[in-house]
């Protein structure tokens, strides 16, 4: 019998966020400089498997049921900051896709400080809405099949088979309204149009990487924000879509390592 | 790439029945499902079509999109949406309710309609 067991430790912390109580899933694996990873709208952390394995299993707040879930810049910010502190990550790399690569413009425009480095993937400053959200959460319509279904073309077509579908394994399981309202924060309220270029790379470096297959984020929206941030590196990933670090992971990792190992290099020569 | 079997493709699609209208260029198609298999490809031009929903694209586009290798922004039916190459109309619930499906089979409908 086979047996492989990962190095990899999971928790749940609880700590606050917006005033309320949450119970936050958390995985941890290896040692050394942290690096902070934040998935995709409407998924989970499993898309970080090929780095540590994780299965998204934080639970919403008391109360999620009598409000609609709509995501903020605030309370995005809030969450992160909030979950440094709770678990005394001290300066982490944090690498966010999609409204994570989004959120890392956030952080470096509030608070460069609090971080070593930022990479950003998929990341542009703003995606107008191309169809109706309101597909994505109605009793009538599946929410997990919709979701997967508005999702897959974004995965890459040379994407491993067993990467694809389990990429879009996690989306048929999110909870129901929960990707809508991640997409409030990123086709509306976070819009970070006219204030990119206020990010300061000498306060805190900047690594874009996006796939070339990418339509939500395209290459052209994160060139665009390569352009005006001096100082921010791009790096376009072929026949790479939106989910590189899930959809792709092996591949991923030969454009994130180099990316890893260049901020560890300048840190060393600060 | 993914590959569907037919019989497969058939089973995730068997609640669908529907005639859809697959516009390209000048031409129009009407398709007909029952229990998620193609019953009939109806080529136009039509006097008085009844469909539900209609996927309408120019010549160029569908031939990108249903190339072997197509390119990014014609790889995939939202991502030609996103683009504005194609225009999804009518009452498309059933379409959305079965989008993953649909996907496969639009892809799976070129080498029928190029072989007319």
């Amino acid at each position: 019998m086979r047996v492989e067991k990962e190095a990899v430790t999971g928790g749940y912390v609880n700590f606050e966020i917006a005033g309320r109580m949450c119970r936050v899933y958390y995985e941890t694996a290896g040692s050394g400089q942290p690096l902070l990873c934040l998935h995709t709208a409407g998924s989970d952390t499993r898309q970080y498997r090929a780095l540590l394995n994780s299965p998204g299993k934080s639970s919403p707040p008391e109360g999620w049921h009598t409000e609609e879930y709509r995501l903020t810049s605030a309370l995005y910010v809030e969450s992160i900051l909030a979950f440094m502190d709770a678990m005394q990550v001290e300066r982490p790399i944090a690498m966010g896709c999609s409204i994570g690569g989004r959120v890392v413009l956030h952080l470096a425009l509030q608070c460069p400080e609090r971080f070593k480095a930022l990479i950003g993937l998929q990341s542009g400053a703003h995606v107008n809405p191309y169809y109706d959200l309101d597909w994505l959460h109605r009793p009538d319509v599946h929410g997990g099949e919709v979701c997967a279904g508005i999702v897959s073309g974004l995965v890459g077509p040379g994407a491993p088979e067993r990467d694809r579908w389990e990429t879009l394994w996690h989306y048929m399981q999110g909870g129901p309204g929960v990707f809508k309202g991640d997409l409030h924060f990123y086709t509306g309220e976070g819009d970070l149009r006219g204030r990119v270029q206020r990010i300061d790379t000498a306060r805190c470096p900047l690594h874009l990487l996006t796939g070339e297959y990418d339509y939500s984020c395209t290459p052209e929206d994160s060139q665009d924000l390569a352009r005006l941030i001096p100082g921010a590196r791009l790096q376009i990933m072929p026949g790479l879509g939106h989910f590189p670090m899930s959809e792709a992971p092996q591949e991923f990792l030969k454009h994130l390592l180099p990316v890893l190992q260049r901020i560890q290099t300048n840190e060393g020569n600060a | 790439m993914h590959t569907t079997s037919d019989d497969w493709l058939a089973h995730r699609g068997r609640w669908v029945n529907v005639t859809f209208l697959l516009r390209k260029g000048d031409a129009e198609y009407l398709v007909t499902l029952r229990d998620g298999r193609v019953q009939r490809i109806a080529p136009g031009p039509h006097v008085m079509p009844c469909w539900t929903f209609a996927l309408s694209a120019g010549d160029d586009a569908w031939e990108r999109f249903w190339a072997a290798e197509p390119q990014p922004r014609f790889h995939d039916l939202m991502a030609m949406v996103r683009f504005k190459a194609l225009r999804i109309e009518g009452d498309m619930t059933v379409f959305m309710r079965n989008l993953l499906y649909f996907k496969a089979l639009v892809k799976q409908l070129g080498g029928q309609i190029h072989a007319r």
